[in-house]
């Protein structure tokens, strides 16, 4: 049962769900979910200019990811709009735009829903090798600056006077944000990649007891959900990438019962989202 | 260029030994268009307490993020020693409660700590029983004290206290600004400190600067609380101090002293000191700074129709 293209499918998705934990975990604290989403959905964009200029698809997909999170800070600088509804624009017209080209480049036949929703079992060894490349180099960053990343999520003003750069934090913290969604893509999908980052950290919260052990319960609960979704999608023959999220909504649910760690009364209630 | 010259004849002012920390020179904030804070000029030595005070929107936050450098002065100089470390206790400081962060976690935020260092800050702000709590299920005042932990354990060369002891009860105030004297007196290093507390302050502080957009007065406490601007700030009353700070926010502005030489005026309320809320007309004037006219009229108008 365990055919080859399986057991690549495993270790790409672990590889994806491993190095999505601990940065997840950011964009939760940070209340960056919608700012992940909106560079996700740029990601379509980014794979429409690869194929119409004709470069690496993961080099388009990171630089248009970059310079879309570069706007939106720009524009949220000028606080012309909410940062809600700058958000809400930026996010669907870059999927809108994506849509659009690759619809016009008639002469080019690409798997739209493949990209949309991943498509785990095409996954070849060259890509297996770029997501384990790329995540350790995603998860030696995230070490390497832990403190800072975490110092400037509590108060960048602290951070900022107690010696440290949170402006340059932020901005490393974008870079691996783009590089995680340009290797991911192929994985969960462009709709689904920030399903990945947010839902296991949000599952992770309960269990942890330290923003260090959030990270790695985060990683764990990720692969957790990568093995499970894939395996029910070979049972049910499901499409992989909504049946891993299915899976982490799961863990997610199941980690809300009660009897399985503190209470969740002492949590004050959540003031609405943000982006 | 400016700093170093402006740094040698500060010291020369100052019995020997005392190091100058933070030297602000004609420092000002501007902000679309609009000096939140202009003209400040300060040195904080080591072992030295100053205070800021002043009524709300009066610049002392943005003042004390300029003199650490979190915010860049647009005019004038500020400098620092060099490798200054600091502790710093911000106004406001809201954890979003998805980040499991406990106080003992909270203190070695921005750099490694011993274990004995850790226990002693917590054993001095007397919540060495909360070492392991979340901090999102402390108190205000509780927390408070663990921000204040925070700074003392980094062993500061100059500690930056925004109001240190809000919401932390009467008899823990006055414990906490004991402490706050005595680690000046054992470590010797410098504290800015802002408060309201004009009495419980004044006990224990080297220089009082009396802000408003611009330092109104200074100098000693005894000097400071007896000048006629300090009385026109806070009637002497520094418990209704509140009250008296809305009633000048509207005399103040006719009176010219916080008009600017480029007509700008300075206003009294921004957002960074976060107690504006209350003031609609201030919040006019945030929206449409280039306004001035109106804006002055309507306070006018306003004042009195109280009066």
């Amino acid at each position: 049962m365990l055919d080859d293209f399986f057991i690549r499918a495993l270790i790409a998705g672990i590889g994806v769900a491993l190095t999505a934990g601990p940065l997840g975990c950011f964009v939760v604290w940070r209340r960056m979910a919608y700012f992940g989403d909106t560079m996700a959905h740029s990601a379509l964009l980014g794979v429409a200019l690869s194929l119409f200029f004709e470069v690496n698809l993961l080099i388009a997909v990171f630089g248009v990811a970059i310079l879309v999170s570069a706007v939106l800070l720009l524009l949220q600088r000028r606080q012309s709009l909410s940062a809600d509804a700058l958000l809400g624009i930026l996010s669907h017209s870059a999927l809108a735009i994506g849509l659009v080209l690759v619809a016009f480049m008639t002469w080019v036949r690409i798997d739209l829903i493949a990209f949309l929703f991943g498509d785990i079992l095409a996954v070849t060894p060259s890509d297996i090798a770029l997501i384990w490349v790329g995540g350790a180099v995603v998860v030696a960053a995230i070490v390497y600056l832990w403190r800072p990343l975490v110092a400037s999520t509590v108060s960048e003003d602290v951070a900022e006077a107690e010696g440290m750069n949170p402006a340059r934090t932020k901005l490393f913290f974008m870079l691996l944000m783009a590089l995680v969604i340009a290797i991911a893509m192929k994985i969960v999908g462009i709709m689904l990649i920030t399903s990945l980052l947010i839902i296991p950290a949000a599952t992770a919260r309960r269990f942890s007891a330290s923003p260090e052990w959030m990270a790695v319960f985060a990683s764990l609960i990720g692969s957790a959900a990568v093995v499970g979704g894939l395996f029910g999608s070979l049972t049910y023959d499901t499409p992989s990438g909504p049946s891993i999220v299915v899976a982490a909504l799961l863990l997610f649910i199941l980690s809300l019962i009660p009897a399985f760690g503190r209470t969740t009364a002492e949590r004050p209630a959540n003031k609405g989202v943000q982006g | 260029m400016l700093m170093s010259k402006r740094a040698a004849p500060a010291a020369d002012n100052r019995p020997k030994l005392k190091e100058t920390l933070v030297s602000l020179s004609n420092a000002g904030i501007r902000r679309d268009g609009r000096w939140l804070v202009r003209g400040v000029e300060f040195d904080i030595a080591r072992g030295e307490v100053v205070t800021l005070i002043g009524p709300n929107g009066a610049g002392k936050s943005t003042t004390a993020k300029m003199a650490i450098g979190v915010l860049k002065a647009d005019e004038g100089s500020v400098t620092r020693k060099r490798d200054l470390r600091i502790g710093y206790v911000p106004q406001k400081l809201a954890i979003d409660w998805t980040m499991p962060l406990s106080v003992r976690r909270l203190m070695t935020l921005t750099g490694p700590l011993k274990e004995a260092e850790i226990a002693a800050a917590l054993e001095a702000t007397g919540i060495s029983h909360l070492a392991d709590s979340e901090v999102r299920h402390l108190s205000g005042g509780e927390f408070q004290r663990a921000l204040l932990a925070r700074a003392i354990a980094r062993k500061p060369d100059l500690m930056v206290l925004d109001e240190p002891v809000q919401g932390v009860d009467f008899a823990g105030e006055a414990a906490l600004y004991d402490l706050i004297r005595t680690i000046r007196n054992a470590t010797g290093c410098g504290i800015l400190m802002i408060s309201h507390d004009l009495h419980m302050v004044m006990a224990g502080t080297d220089t009082v600067i009396c802000l408003n957009g611009h330092v109104c007065c200074r100098g000693t406490p005894e000097v400071v609380s007896q000048s006629s601007d300090y009385m026109k700030l806070f009637g002497g009353n520094a418990r209704s101090l509140a009250v008296y700070n809305h009633h000048h926010d509207h005399t103040h502005l006719p009176d010219g002293r916080v008009r600017h030489a480029d007509g700008s005026i300075t206003e009294h309320c921004h957002p960074e000191d976060g107690h504006h809320h209350d003031h609609s007309d201030h919040d006019h004037g945030h929206d449409h700074p280039q306004d001035h006219a109106h804006h002055h009229d309507t306070q006018k108008g306003e004042g009195t129709r109280h009066a």
